[in-house]
């Protein structure tokens, strides 16, 4: 299965973060890689979204997005870093 | 449900009193998964069964074949909506493989290469109702699918039917799988329409 | 619905298309109304969810192919700008048929004026281009890959951006060629511009059939030295093969941004 870049994945990410996921650096707990989400290798094509590290296949963030409630887990990202500064 | 777009038919499906709720019949196999197909080569490949006090059952390629050949013809449910009527699978029964273990255990949990897992009760991969399964449609199983073997347990939705199967451990607890840890219900029974938890 | 609003999660919104047009026999634009548009970036893509009488769904997603228009900018009529940078509350989707493709059928053959679909927008801030950027940019695009570069040639030239860029754009053959007459405009206004075909040539054409290879890119790209941002668009082996490419001419990887469209080349 070939996955799609983090990107396509930003619109499901919207509909639980208010602000743009795939634009925020992410480091990986399994290889400490730091790149921004939106590169990452989504797999969407399965029951949930899968986010996996592009330097070492680990998985960073999982959704799985039910009729009424949304799960996320983020055990893969060691942190999330969004860029604030004022436009 | 959102607006609709009447000149919008989709892909060819058709209605049919025998699926499950929420279900619709495909015609093509659709490929899902979550992450990259994992490339095992027969000569490394091997299953194992794991009990709870630490026995381990081993086969290797050889050893699969050499057990008792089942042809079936099963139906799949997808949990995201999809059914695939009377496809034909050729593999060997759990219920071979379980021939000489012994075990007090009431839960499997299913690794397979890649590192996907899924659980479900000991009961449920007993008694006709699982295969390790290497050939789909009469030809060897492609990795996208779940090659070289894949489980298959078609009583339960399809998540359940890990691909790429590496071993079962048996467990005295249940333990929840990839998708059963975060969201998916932890049976998964396409009856009662068992998509999610507390369904 | 309000307290998504409150909270800035997104949602569908319905968009109802008023005018389509052929941009080659396979692809078409759809310019879609969506009241309470949020106006976008350019690179930036929309989900497109479509539901049939029996409540199937399919969602796919599409680059925006417009500009914004500028808050209390005048609003530009359905397909009438050459610039296409459309009114407030409208956008533009480019929709390249794909094989047995159930969306881009129904999408780029049968959506007509008037037709309502769903859409969930706009998405996607790390493969986009902002006019506050001015480094040089390098865009790649392999068949409907081209769109969200167009949709930043397109910005760049509304913002009268002085940043440099520089369009490579692979298809199978002159009659896949997307937007045409706009890019050879655009070329003849001095927008460097590379079509490379895969199947078929023009007569006359000083390059055989061939995809885009390390001398291609070594002849019609920026190099390495002038630290442009890459933005390679189109099918997964298109994108993979031209990125890695780019980074075997000694590209950053930080500086290579990819929107894979799956499928096959």
């Amino acid at each position: 299965m070939n996955p799609l870049d983090g990107n396509a994945a930003a619109g499901e990410l919207r509909t639980i973060f208010a602000v743009d996921v795939t634009a925020a650096m992410g480091q990986c707990v399994g290889c400490g890689q730091t790149a921004p989400l939106g590169a990452a290798r989504a797999y969407q094509q399965a029951p949930g979204l899968v986010l996996r590290c592009s330097g070492c296949d680990a998985v960073l963030l999982r959704v799985v997005a039910g009729p009424d409630r949304t799960w996320l887990d983020g055990r893969g990202l060691a942190y999330l870093q969004f860029d604030t500064s004022p436009s | 449900m959102g607006i609709v777009t009447p000149g919008f038919t989709g892909r060819r499906r058709d209605s049919s009193t025998d699926l499950p709720p929420g279900q619709y019949l495909t015609r093509d196999f659709p490929v899902l998964s979550a992450g990259p197909t994992p490339k095992v080569r027969l000569d490394n490949w091997e299953f194992t069964i794991t009990t709870e006090t630490g026995d381990v059952h081993r086969w290797d390629w050889a050893g699969l074949q050499a057990l008792p050949t089942r042809q079936v013809t099963v139906d799949l449910h997808c949990v995201t909506r999809w059914s695939k009527l009377a496809t034909t699978w050729e593999g060997v029964s759990l219920d071979d493989l379980f021939a000489g273990v012994e075990t007090a255990a009431d839960y499997a949990s299913v690794l397979s290469y890649g590192g996907y897992t899924t659980n479900l009760p000991l009961e449920d991969l007993l008694d006709g109702q699982a295969w390790i399964a290497y050939k789909y449609d009469a030809e060897d199983l492609t990795p996208e699918h779940g090659g070289p073997a894949r489980l298959l347990v078609p009583h339960l939705y399809l998540w359940k039917s890990a691909k790429w199967v590496r071993g079962i451990t048996l467990t005295l607890q249940d333990q929840p799988g990839f998708w059963e840890s975060l969201g998916y219900h932890n049976y998964g029974d396409p009856w009662r329409e068992q998509r999610y938890w507390g369904d | 619905m309000a307290r998504a609003a409150v909270l800035g999660r997104l949602t569908w919104r319905v968009a109802t298309v008023s005018a389509v047009r052929d941009e080659t026999a396979t692809a078409r634009t759809l310019v879609l109304d969506v009241p309470g548009w949020p106006g976008h970036e350019a690179g930036q893509h929309v989900d497109v969810r479509l539901t049939a009488p029996d409540g199937y769904t399919a969602v796919r997603s599409y680059s925006i192919a417009s500009v914004a228009a500028e808050p209390g900018a005048p609003t530009a009529g359905p397909g009438a700008s050459a610039d296409t940078v459309t009114g407030g509350e409208q956008i533009e989707i480019t929709v390249e048929q794909v094989e047995d493709g159930e969306v881009s059928t129904y999408l780029a053959g049968v959506a007509g004026a008037g037709d309502q679909l769903e859409v969930r927008g706009p998405i996607g801030g790390w493969f986009a281009w902002r006019a506050t950027q001015s480094e040089p940019v390098q865009l790649i695009g392999g068949g409907s890959g081209v769109v969200p570069l167009m949709a930043m040639v397109r910005a760049r030239a509304a913002a009268a951006s002085p940043a440099p860029f520089r369009l490579l754009y692979s298809t199978r053959r002159p009659q896949s060629v997307i937007y045409r007459s706009e890019l050879e405009r655009r070329a003849a206004d001095g927008l460097p511009l590379t079509l490379v075909y895969t199947r078929a040539v023009p007569p006359g054409w000083s390059r055989p059939p061939g995809r885009v290879d390390a001398a291609l890119l070594a002849s019609a790209t920026f190099p390495p030295s002038e630290m442009p941002t890459c933005y390679v668009c189109g099918p997964t082996p298109f994108v993979e093969a031209v990125a890695d490419q780019l980074l075997s001419a000694g590209h950053d990887p930080g500086r290579v941004r990819t929107e894979r469209f799956g499928g096959l080349s």
